[in-house]
């Protein structure tokens, strides 16, 4: 993004491709990862708009069931590791060093490693669908034995991209966290860190934790595919259960990996634009590290149905239960931020305004599904796609969209046209609550999920849903055409950008030299 | 004025025809957990509702109010310990407060004792199986949807795809065990009025149970991603009031006889393979396709194969027995002999493969014993 910039006396960027293919600086790695996450987020949204496009009417019109499994598997996992990871890793590596008054990431050619890993992963991994017996069919969350005896062969191309995408993730934390605790600038103080360093450190250490499961976890089931082995197949005397056992412990952090940096982001967009120091920031501090505490201990509330016994069952919707406090915390605090503000509304604020009314929703449903009895109603219905899908897409996705309008001025030196990001947050609003809304509905009078065709019950509402899908896909080239413009020609922004903008990032010129920093400012 | 020219009965018809097209909630069901369970949901649903309209209260209130084109200033505060300590223990308790009716349900529901029927429940790609334990009663229970309604060539009839050719009996009134397990991947039984649904996993049991005061026909679905035909493997429940049910059991029971004396007839090749495609729609289709091609890479086909093409016995095997670690399912128990020996039949002599020999059900009655 950063293409007329060389403003210091040390060396530029290199020029032509291999500016790209070389690079260590953290600008260049994150527009390379910001990039490449938007692309897979087109990707991803266009399987889901085949799939919307397949439930718009009850019967099998477009595509066919084995396919349509396909789609909803490459759909999850292509925006789980493709587009929100990604994303919230390229705003870690634009803004973490500004952030903390570093000159770059604490082991910059691992940086490179770790994002040229991924187009690789992705393209392994896209390339199933071309294979003979097509692309994995059994869900994102790829249960055994369906993922592993029942699989088509293409399952192992998928095992090793997630291999590759988990080594990528372990050093994108890697890298993060050794930035944080040593590339401070003097002063800067833990608990003077802005509070999107704070999640994503938490994060870090998360993502440190549970990529190794997911990596043990794809690694037994390709033992069991091709070496002999039974872990989840109880013919052999394994347990498929321990499969969703392994999974979740994995998948149950991960989930918070991707909405803890989301956190942050608001928390740092929302003071700005109410002009108010954040409110108690100490607390979001420690909410974010119990919430990321607690991730550990709750995985089995997504196996509530498995046949846990009693005592694990209450367990696990007690634990569930907590998370709601610290989460209702950052809520709170979110809501006094803004209380007896000066509030203005730019389209990174109505990112984040809608990030917590929506997120809340998608939390009280969550709270909804963690009581155990009633989640024997709710397990594997579209009231948890409408759930997951209320803290993925105006949860994390509205985040990072808040984040990149926020910070898209510092990166390219120019202001973004306001008119069209305004445009552009309410097609998605608008879009996103017609789409996951009448999830509730459906999820409730009993629709599963993951189903190609549905009984004649479900079919107005899901032709609503599909018409929202479209109005929300086709907004992002909006997105895309504002971010192009700004990068080419438009206002040119100042080095504050925002009125109430604080913290280092806005102390270096827009745009950000390619090199920030390079003697360390001095935090009071 | 107008409703009651109208007439009650009018707006009640209308009720219910609206409401069918545009169900927004959790069934009451028909079991005492059910309508506990959908208690339960409400009481959280408007707990969530009330903390939603305080807190988005306070927000609309403050975009409103506190916005700078209004001429609003900035407050200065940002921490308050006392407010920051009241707004986590306030949702705690409230947390408490759910929680322990949560509990009292959910130990309920996990009292699996005391039953007076037992029926087994097998999951497979894409069917149930239910067999009463000691009743010697076991049938398959599968999809009756026709596959032109799924195609959209013909008008899609009232219970599309909640519909099965032999629904799960179960008497009124007493407490029915459910066991609960798997012949292939996971699935998971499911139906929404009696509020029971539980995994069926291979190699392991599950349990749960249900007591349905009323007789009628209860509908649900697989909930579990278990392949290709996931969405089209519903259960239908019909609840019988005890005279009904015996007489049921006893009409069961004698057709299986009738079957049985069926394979010891001579059958015709043409018969056969009339009977063979009727069981090939039903049991064999899904995977290897209406032309016997398969799907390559995923499913193997028929046509032209050199098992359908060679000697009889090893295209018996693998019927009968199917094949381990592959999709290819055991048909011994799903069938009766006759269905085998015509499917078999039918399979060596569709879609160009003329071996031209007959596989006839004595034949395959004798294998079964």
């Amino acid at each position: 993004m950063n293409t007329s910039v060389a403003v210091s006396h040390h060396h530029g960027p290199a020029s032509g491709i291999s500016r790209w293919l070389f690079t260590t600086n953290h600008k260049d790695i994150g527009t390379l990862y910001l990039w490449f996450s938007f692309l897979m987020f087109l990707t991803g949204g266009c399987m889901a708009l085949l799939i919307r496009a397949e439930l718009f009417q009850p019967g099998l019109q477009l595509i066919q069931p084995d396919f349509f499994n396909q789609m909803t598997t490459m759909h999850g996992l292509i925006m789980v590791f493709g587009a929100v990871m990604p994303a919230f890793v390229g705003l870690a590596n634009w803004m973490i060093p500004l952030m903390v008054g570093a000159p770059d990431m604490a082991l910059p050619r691992m940086n490179n490693w770790s994002f040229w890993i991924l187009p690789f992963a992705f393209a392994m991994m896209i390339s199933t669908l071309f294979m003979d017996g097509g692309a994995p069919n059994f869900g994102w969350t790829f249960y055994a034995p369906l993922s592993t005896t029942y699989a088509p062969p293409s399952v192992t191309f998928f095992i090793f991209a997630v291999h590759m995408m988990g080594i990528s993730s372990i050093m994108g934390a890697i890298n993060i966290i050794a930035t944080i605790l040593n590339l401070r600038a003097p002063g800067m103080t833990m608990m003077k860190l802005p509070l999107f360093v704070w999640t994503w450190l938490i994060t870090a250490f998360l993502l440190i934790a549970v990529m190794p499961v997911l990596a043990g976890v794809v690694t037994m089931m390709l033992m069991d595919i091709h070496f002999g082995t039974s872990f989840f197949d109880a013919a052999g005397g394994g347990d498929p259960v321990l499969f969703q056992h392994v999974f979740w412990f994995f998948g149950h952090p991960e989930v918070y990996i991707m909405i803890l940096p989301a956190f942050g982001i608001v928390s740092e967009i929302i003071p700005t634009f109410a002009r108010k120091k954040l409110f108690g920031y100490a607390s979001m501090v420690y909410a974010t590290a119990s919430i990321a505490v607690l991730s550990f201990v709750v995985w089995a509330h997504h196996m509530f149905t498995v046949g846990l016994p009693l005592a694990g069952e209450l367990f696990f919707m007690f634990a569930t239960m907590l998370i709601a406090v610290p989460t209702g915390v950052k809520v709170f605090n979110w809501v006094a931020t803004m209380f007896r503000g000066s509030m203005t509304f730019e389209t990174p604020m109505l990112f984040a305004l809608a990030f917590v009314v929506l997120f809340t929703i998608g939390g009280f449903s969550g709270l909804m599904l963690a009581i155990a009895p009633v989640d024997f109603q709710y397990h594997d219905t579209y009231f948890v796609v409408a759930h997951f899908h209320y803290v993925l897409v105006p949860g994390a996705v509205f985040a990072i969209m808040a984040g990149a309008y926020y910070w898209l001025p510092k990166w390219c030196g120019n202001y973004y046209n306001e008119t069209m990001g305004k445009v552009h947050f309410w097609c998605n609003f608008i879009g996103v609550n017609i789409t996951f809304f009448p999830m509730h509905f459906i999820g409730l009078a009993g629709m599963p999920r993951r189903i190609p065709d549905y009984a004649l019950q479900f079919a107005d509402f899901n032709a609503i849903a599909t018409v929202g899908a479209f109005i929300f896909g086709f907004s992002q080239l909006i997105f895309l055409y504002n971010v192009i413009s700004c990068i080419r020609n438009s206002k040119p922004a100042s080095d504050r950008v925002w009125e109430g903008s604080h913290g280092l990032e806005w102390t270096v010129a827009s745009p950000a030299p390619y090199h920030s920093f390079s003697e360390p400012p001095q935090v009071k | 004025m107008i409703k009651t020219i109208l007439g009650f009965p009018a707006l009640l018809l209308f009720a219910t025809a609206s409401q069918a097209a545009w169900e927004v909630n959790l069934p009451r069901g028909v079991t005492e957990v059910s309508r506990e369970i959908y208690d339960l949901h409400m009481t959280i649903f408007w707990i969530c509702v009330a903390i939603g309209v305080v807190v988005f209260g306070v927000m609309l209130w403050s975009v409103i109010y506190h916005r700078k084109s209004r001429g609003a200033k900035a407050h200065n505060f940002h921490e308050n310990v006392l407010v920051e300590i009241a707004w986590t223990v306030v949702p705690f308790i409230i947390l408490i407060a759910m929680a322990v009716p949560a509990t009292a349900t959910l130990i309920k529901m996990y009292d699996n004792t005391e039953a007076e029927l037992d029926i087994q429940i097998t999951g497979y790609q894409w069917k149930w199986r239910y067999q009463y334990l000691g009743e010697e009663i076991d049938f398959f229970s599968s999809l009756s949807t026709p596959r032109d309604q799924i195609n959209n060539a013909a008008v899609k009839g009232e219970h599309y795809l909640l519909e099965v050719d032999n629904p799960l009996v179960i008497p009124a009134g007493k407490k029915v065990r459910f066991l609960l397990t798997a012949n292939d991947v996971i699935h998971s039984w499911w139906v929404p009025d009696l509020a029971v649904k539980k995994d069926a996993i291979p190699g392991f049991i599950n349990e749960a149970w249900t007591i349905v005061n009323e007789p009628g026909v209860y509908r649900g679905q697989c909930a579990e991603l278990c392949g290709k035909d996931h969405g089209f493997m519903p259960i239908v429940v019909e609840v019988k009031a005890q005279a009904d049910f015996d007489a049921w059991l006893a009409e069961v029971k004698q057709a299986d006889q009738d079957k049985a004396a069926e394979a010891q007839k001579s059958w015709t090749l043409a018969e056969l393979m009339e009977t063979g495609e009727e069981v090939y729609n039903k049991a064999c289709l899904a995977c290897h396709q209406a032309n016997g091609e398969g799907i390559p890479g995923v499913f193997p086909g028929l046509k032209n194969s050199p098992i359908a093409l060679g000697d009889p016995g090893p295209h018996i095997d693998v019927v009968l027995n199917g094949k381990q670690g592959t999709a290819m399912q055991a048909f011994r128990d799903q069938l009766t002999a006759v269905e085998l020996a015509a499917v078999i039949t039918y399979e060596r002599n569709a879609w160009g493969n003329k071996v031209g020999d007959l596989v006839t059900p004595a034949q395959i009655a004798e294998l079964k014993e």
